[in-house]
């Protein structure tokens, strides 16, 4: 096996002036060659500090970073074969569209003709031919994202920083721009580490998520893996939406639990890797892989409280009887009578290994 | 413009109001500069083209003597005339230490607004006003603050001589590197305020994004700082080089009056020299040595590089 794209060991970082808070708590990671690599988190929680170091703007207050086996730690930002596409683009505005995009390649002391010859490409690739002798204050945001995508990718960097790109475009072109930016991972073959609070976009996107909170790595899989396994509360909460149900572990065989819910009904449900939990846990359970029935005929009785339509799919809302709330969400479809309305007794169902236990 | 007028007429009326507003706010200041700025220089003019009265002012009988007098000379002996050494030199010695002040006033402020911009913005408004404060106190005295330091008995020498590392002191007061030194000093903030203000507004993470496509440090400086904060170079140093070439006290005190600057040239014209019509065309010339060389660096600042600066 080849060493990873990207290693990170044990890095730490702590600001001098704020020595209370850890801004990132001792993150090991292994990104690959050829990845789509997504850091995802809510703002604070050292998903930016940790793309940051790996560009080279920060220095960890312990800990190592490699690429492919060399030592990054105290290299430079100007000498490490890693470039960054900035949230606020960070476009020169004293420079051309062609300018910016051959800025790299110039400091690289590359010959102009193949300066030339590689913004074309670039401008060819982000679709921006036509732009090339504009100031940058002359072209729109989505064409701004484009022209820092090509200033990034022209000088072939070995890994791709993206510090949450497509924040400042509005729905459509971030919609455009996701499918875009996958499209040219593909095509370059580079690998792209990409930073962002928008679940959505870390699933749609990504070969591999890693959720991060309060400067630790909760995290890290597939989006699969992520969605349906999510290991953890923080994780189950802050990617889609999760019901979460109280339980009790009755017998655990490793992989597979037996869960006693509050009704007194017992349920198979996924156990976390490596932990061997017991006693009172919490079970995660999606909106969508649940269902209503008749009261005597799920595990979980209750009121149906609340019908919401929400064209693609009904949301009902269910309260059950140890008190908790839950949310089933049923995709419609043509010509349906609901079997229920609101007020009538029901309970909520799901299937065996349905249920993921979680770590608190 | 009565009640029956067309509604079209409307945007007219407030249209005119808005102008008679604009005259009104305009009015102080165009006043201050007819009576304190066009005045004066009228009168000035019209004085380097007149005859000095023997014990100062002027006799209202028009002559170019004076104008003559700023260029050349004639020998007392054989009436030959040649270029006024003795002017031209103050002339060259002005410009030379201006411009000196100026370069040295950037390689000191630039630095200076450099770190106070990248302070935390709590932080810089402290640092501004360790930068103001000088400016506060008096001229005269900060001069001669700056003289108790390098005078022969002064702080530097008697420091330099209990150590043993000169026998003799140096001497540095009354040349043209103390004129330097000590308008460096005097006009240092006017330079540091308006390249504070530009390096403020400049957005950090284009510096990020150079080192990130391989700039080192100096190429970051050359290629991305130097451009965007630019106009706040070229006003510093507007704002250094035209008090510096016009300079009376520092070169004054500093000078010890054996190295004399434009502005000590023209005071002794209107004092001891009793020459008031000389003083005012050397007053002229000076205005217009200012001009050429504002026009001139306006026009060589603004070429460099795409982008209007």
């Amino acid at each position: 096996m080849t060493a990873a794209a990207i290693s990170a060991r044990n890095l730490r970082k702590v600001y001098p002036g704020s020595p209370d808070v850890v801004a990132l708590a001792d993150a090991s990671i292994d990104i690959q060659d050829n990845e789509f690599f997504t850091l995802l988190g809510p703002s604070g929680c050292g998903k930016t500090t940790l793309l940051r170091m790996i560009a080279g703007f920060e220095h960890p207050t312990s800990g190592t970073l490699t690429m492919h086996g060399e030592d990054l730690t105290n290299l430079p930002p100007y000498k490490r074969p890693v470039n960054t596409v900035f949230q606020s683009y960070a476009l020169f505005p004293h420079l051309t569209v062609a300018q910016n995009i051959g800025f790299g390649l110039e400091m690289l002391g590359k010959p102009k003709d193949e300066i030339k010859k590689t913004v074309g490409e670039m401008m060819e690739l982000v679709k921006m031919s036509q732009m090339a002798d504009r100031q940058t204050g002359q072209i729109s945001g989505g064409q701004q994202q484009r022209v820092a995508l090509a200033r990034a990718l022209a000088p072939r960097p070995k890994v791709l920083l993206l510090d949450e790109p497509l924040s400042a475009l509005d729905f459509k072109l971030r919609k455009d721009m996701q499918l875009e930016l996958k499209r040219l991972q593909t095509e370059t073959g580079i690998t792209f580490i990409f930073v962002t609070h928008d679940q959505e976009e870390a699933l749609t996107m990504s070969d591999r998520i890693a959720v991060m909170s309060a400067g630790t790595i909760r995290q890290i899989g597939g989006p699969r893996d992520i969605y349906d396994r999510p290991a953890e509360r923080f994780v189950a909460d802050f990617i889609g939406d999760t019901n979460f149900v109280p339980a009790q572990i009755a017998a655990n065989t490793g992989n597979d639990a037996q869960v006693t819910l509050s009704s007194g009904k017992t349920v198979t449900a996924k156990m976390p890797e490596g932990a061997a939990l017991t006693g009172k846990v919490t079970l995660a359970v999606r909106p969508e892989h649940a269902s209503i029935g008749a009261e005597a005929a799920g595990l979980l009785p209750g009121r149906l409280s609340e019908i919401v339509y929400f064209g693609t799919d009904t949301h009902f809302h269910v309260a059950l009887d140890d008190g908790t709330g839950f949310v089933v969400r049923s995709q419609n479809r043509p010509n349906e009578t609901l079997p229920f309305s609101t007020g009538d007794r029901i309970s909520v169902d799901f299937a065996p290994g349905v249920g993921q236990v979680l770590r608190d | 413009m009565t009640d029956s007028a067309p509604p079209a007429s409307y945007a007219t009326v407030a249209e005119k109001r808005a102008s008679r507003v604009r005259w009104m706010l305009l009015a102080p200041a165009l006043a201050v500069l007819l009576f304190a700025a066009s005045g004066p220089l009228l009168i000035t003019l019209v004085y380097s083209m007149l005859t000095p009265a023997d014990y100062g002012g002027v006799i209202w009988e028009p002559t170019g003597d004076a104008w003559f007098n700023v260029f050349m000379q004639r020998d007392i002996f054989d009436d030959t005339l040649s270029w006024s050494s003795a002017h031209l030199s103050i002339f060259w010695r002005s410009v030379k230490l201006s411009l000196m002040t100026t370069v040295g006033c950037i390689i000191f402020g630039f630095p200076t607004a450099y770190f106070i911009a990248t302070r935390p913005k709590q932080q810089r408004d402290m640092w501004m006003l360790l930068i103001i404060i000088p400016f506060w106190t008096n001229i005269l005295i900060r001069t001669f603050a700056v003289v108790e330091l390098i005078r022969n008995e002064g702080t530097i020498n008697t420091l330099l001589m209990w150590t043993g590392l000169i026998d003799e002191p140096i001497q540095i007061l009354f040349t043209e590197f103390s004129i330097l030194v000590g308008m460096i000093y005097v006009y240092l903030p006017l330079m540091v305020l308006p390249l504070y203000a530009s390096m403020e507004r400049l957005d950090f993470s284009l510096v990020e994004a150079g080192y990130d496509l391989y700039a080192t440090r100096m190429k970051v400086l050359r290629r991305i700082i130097l451009p965007l904060v630019k106009p706040g170079v070229i006003a510093g140093s507007i704002l250094v080089f035209v008090p510096s070439l016009g300079a009376y006290v520092t070169p004054r005190v500093m000078g010890g009056g054996n190295q004399l600057m434009i502005g000590n040239l023209i005071e002794l014209q209107f004092g001891q020299g009793r020459n008031w019509p000389l003083g005012a065309a050397l007053s002229i010339t000076l205005l217009a040595i200012v001009m050429v060389a504002l026009m001139a660096y306006v026009r060589t600042a603004g070429k460099e590089g795409p982008g209007h600066g």
